[in-house]
């Protein structure tokens, strides 16, 4: 029997657009393990990162630094209402700065500066800013960032972060063996198609993850391709090839054979790499999913959007590979899953869509008839189970060998109980966790 | 430059101190505010919000909704979820943003109100003071909404000043209401745990109110003004609790307000050792220190309180370098372990975890601050 949808759902079906919920008050899950900005910026080897902004502003960012362990990486500058209402917030942000690179005990190579909605609004103009700050410490190379979470029809901080961090990469020489991984989180997997691919070639594949200090970080800008894969990063990738005049490679990670065999084929015609067999890759997904489906049995599954940016696409996956797929938690479409959504509405019509922020969802029924099994957090913890993939932004997943990692993780996951309580409230996941 | 904090945290904000002093109380509480302000508050400074459901939302703010003035958008979406979810009040904050364009809380809580049935009524914040601050404005925000007069209950206390922020460990108010029976008084209201709404509202029935921490001054200054219930500042610990279970018993026979911790510590000697933090449960452990270990001892307090809570040794200290400054020279300190950067070389650093400065980073070694024993402590 189907059950009752509460406001804050639909039914695939039921669609007729994939603006699926209006904008209305928002509550926020505790499911905590995506990456803020802070856990990005810490990307950067050896970097400093410091916040200007309001107490109440402050406390998450200096607290997810904290979590982290890593305090001494991490500096702020308090803004006051005086500061307003006297118009000395670029006084204070610029003497604050200053007053922090003195105060540390040794100057970093690179300091990310994140000013706030504050700066914004009151027009501070952080060009002069960094300007005095770069005449001052010229050894120092400023990263412009922002948190400016007001913005959200310009371009949102994560994206704003994930092509800034980017700026000190150099022009220079180009090593065309060299391909490097651009604006996720996560380094792709070891055994991850594209490795295999450039191998094959005689190329390599990097990441701001290989690198230990900031000098490795700046040997970045000798590759002769970047390739991005997170949908948040692409911008910044694109950004950051152009201006040092090289490829640019868009290829997010997808659960369509079709998409994964076209991006790979792409990826062997631009590098002139040699093709692999696609048909045995494919049968190697079937082989996967089937062995993972014989684990699940016919418990229902939940999918949400934090655990991979296309989670309509891996319920599709899952749905043709007979699996129970009753629930996709997401507040929005991805635009690049349009085609699965319509898909949905034909072949899936049952399958509730949900959204995850708005306000009926707090007090909703965290229990189901029975366990189901989740893929990412917010799925775990709505649908209330023990038995859930603990993946956050698509993980280390790309390409066929992506499809089967994570039909392993399903099963792996059907076989065994975690403790969501003590996992999912836990910042960025992958990162050190101090609490 | 006292703005910055090269390595130590910064406190709970106003936003934040207002949220958790509402939580238990079956209202619904909207932060005006693009985002940030709800996940920082419920995964850093919330212990509670994996268990229960409370109300508490944020707006979503728009860059262009707060240039072009969009209220309507934010009274039908208040409005909307109000009748869902049928809250006992609805409580507005502000954020930065907002306060810079000066929206009219006051006007769209009327709308609000009007447009559903539900009390309505506006928090004064902006996200730049800190919890103190924000829990002392709820506090009052809600005692004008639902506090009514009623005649004089003898031997009953109100408990003021509650929030995990402070007390850290979930049921710390317990041990607090058996400090107050065993001094003589039923507890009739707990600002703001383990107690209802309907409990609040008979506060002013009250014969005397206890202050545990610099949160619930407001509130006991409201009540000490509209309906001439005294308050006695001071957190039982251990050493200390005799005498403030004396000065609750003598602020209610008299009718007069004590601050028996605050002047109580401060004697001669030089001082050796400060307790930073939480004005009200520092200067308890220092009084008790002073009384049962002899000990000289000063509170830094790096919050935003009034002067009454700081004794003639004591320092109000702004950012890290003011607690860097008011440090030198003790040879112990008492203070949340992330305080350990700044704590000097060769000086002794007894951690006390404080919710409302390292967050979940103290949970694990959390200690409920009604076991506190200043000899146990400094041993």
């Amino acid at each position: 029997m189907l059950r009752r949808l509460g406001p804050s759902a639909v039914r695939a079906g039921e669609t007729s657009s994939p603006a699926l919920f209006a904008s209305r008050l928002e509550f926020n899950p505790p499911a905590h393990g995506t990456w803020n900005i802070v856990h990005i910026g810490m990307l950067v080897p050896q970097a400093h990162q410091i916040y200007v902004c309001a107490l109440n502003c402050m406390r998450g960012v200096v607290l997810t630094a904290a979590e982290m362990g890593a305090q001494d990486r991490f500096s702020c500058v308090v803004l006051h209402e005086e500061d307003i209402t006297r118009g000395t917030v670029e006084q204070v942000t610029l003497e604050g700065i200053r007053d922090v690179l003195r105060k540390l005990p040794e100057l970093p190579p690179c300091v990310i500066v994140f000013p706030v909605c504050t700066h914004l609004f009151l027009g501070v103009p952080m060009g002069r800013v960094y300007r005095q700050l770069e005449e001052e410490f010229p050894r120092v190379d400023f990263v412009r960032a922002w948190m400016d979470p007001i913005s959200k029809r310009r371009m949102i901080p994560d994206k704003r972060l994930r092509k800034v961090m980017y700026d000190p990469l150099r022009p220079c020489d180009p090593d065309e063996g060299l391909v490097v991984h651009l604006g996720s989180d996560h380094a792709l997997a070891d055994d991850c198609d594209l490795r295999g691919l450039l191998a094959a070639g005689g190329m390599r594949l990097r990441s701001i993850h290989d690198c230990a200090t900031y000098d490795e970080y700046r040997g970045l800008a000798h590759a002769g391709t970047f390739v991005s894969t997170y949908p948040n990063g692409s911008y910044g990738a694109q950004a950051c090839a152009e201006r040092l005049g090289r490829r640019h490679l868009y290829l997010p990670g997808s659960f369509s054979y079709d998409e994964i065999e076209a991006q790979e084929r792409q990826v062997c015609s631009e590098l002139g790499l040699p093709v692999p067999d696609f048909a045995t890759r494919r049968a190697s997904c079937d082989k996967a999913l089937a062995d993972a489906r014989e684990a699940v049995g016919d418990t229902p599954l939940a999918v949400d959007a934090l655990a991979h940016p296309r989670p309509l696409g891996l319920a599709r996956l899952l749905l043709e590979h007979g699996f129970d797929v009753r629930e996709v938690y997401l507040d929005a479409v991805n635009p690049e899953e349009e085609d699965e959504l319509s898909w949905m509405r034909t072949h899936a019509p049952e399958v509730e869509l949900s959204a995850t922020v708005l306000p009926d969802l707090r007090v909703a029924p965290r229990v189901r008839e029975r366990e189901m099994l989740a893929i990412g957090q917010r799925a775990a913890w709505f649908t209330g189970t023990s038995h859930f993939v603990n993946i956050v932004q698509g993980g280390s997943l790309w390409g066929f060998a992506g499809v089967r990692e994570m039909a392993r993780l399903v099963a792996e996951a059907a076989g065994c109980e975690r403790d969501a309580r003590d996992l999912i409230v836990r910042k960025g996941l992958g990162c050190e966790s101090c609490i | 430059m006292r703005r910055t904090n090269r390595i130590i945290p910064t406190y709970t904000g106003d936003v934040s101190g207002a949220c958790s002093a509402l939580f238990e109380l079956g209202g619904m509480v909207v932060i005006h505010d693009p985002s940030g302000c709800n996940s920082t508050y419920n995964t850093h400074d919330e212990t509670r919000w994996y268990d229960h459901d409370s109300l508490i939302f944020i707006t979503g703010l728009t860059e262009r909704d707060a240039i072009l003035g969009n209220d309507d958008k934010l009274v039908d979406d208040v409005v909307e979820a109000a009748r869902q979810l049928r809250p006992r009040f609805i409580a507005l904050c502000n954020s930065p943003i907002p306060f810079i364009s000066g929206t009219d809380f006051a006007a769209i809580c009327r709308l609000v109100e009007r447009a559903c049935g539900i009390p309505c009524f506006y928090v004064r914040t902006n996200g730049m003071h800190d919890y103190v601050t924000g829990a002392g404005n709820a506090w009052v925000a809600l005692a004008r909404r639902f506090v009514r007069p009623g005649a004089r209950c003898e031997g009953t206390a109100n408990i003021l000043g509650a929030t995990p922020l402070d007390l850290g460990v979930a049921g710390s108010e317990v041990p607090l209401r058996a400090f107050v029976g065993e001094a003589g008084f039923h507890t009739l209201s707990c600002w703001a745990m383990g107690s209802t709404l309907d409990d609040l509202s008979r506060a002013a029935e009250a014969q005397v109110s206890l202050v545990i921490s610099a949160s619930g001054l407001s509130v006991a200054r409201w009540l000490y003004e509209q309906a001439g219930i005294p308050y006695v500042v001071g957190f039982p610990v251990a050493g200390f609790a005799p005498m403030l279970a004396d000065s609750l018993r003598r602020a209610a026979r008299t009718g007069r307000c004590l601050w028996p911790a605050t002047v109580g510590h401060g004697g001669p000697g030089e001082v050796c050792c400060a307790f930073v933090g939480e004005p009200v449960l520092s200067a308890s452990l220092a009084a008790a220190a002073e009384r049962e270990m002899g000990l000289a001892a000063r509170v830094v307090c790096p919050l935003e309180v009034p002067d009454e809570l700081v004794g003639a040794v004591d320092r109000c200290v702004e950012g890290e370098e003011g607690v860097e400054e008011a440090l030198r020279g003790v040879r112990t300190v008492v203070a949340d372990e992330l305080y350990a950067p700044i704590v000097g070389e060769g000086v002794r650093h007894v951690a006390l975890p404080h919710q409302a400065f390292s967050g979940r980073n103290g949970w694990r070694t959390a200690v409920d601050p009604t076991t506190l024993d200043i000899r146990k402590l400094l041993a």
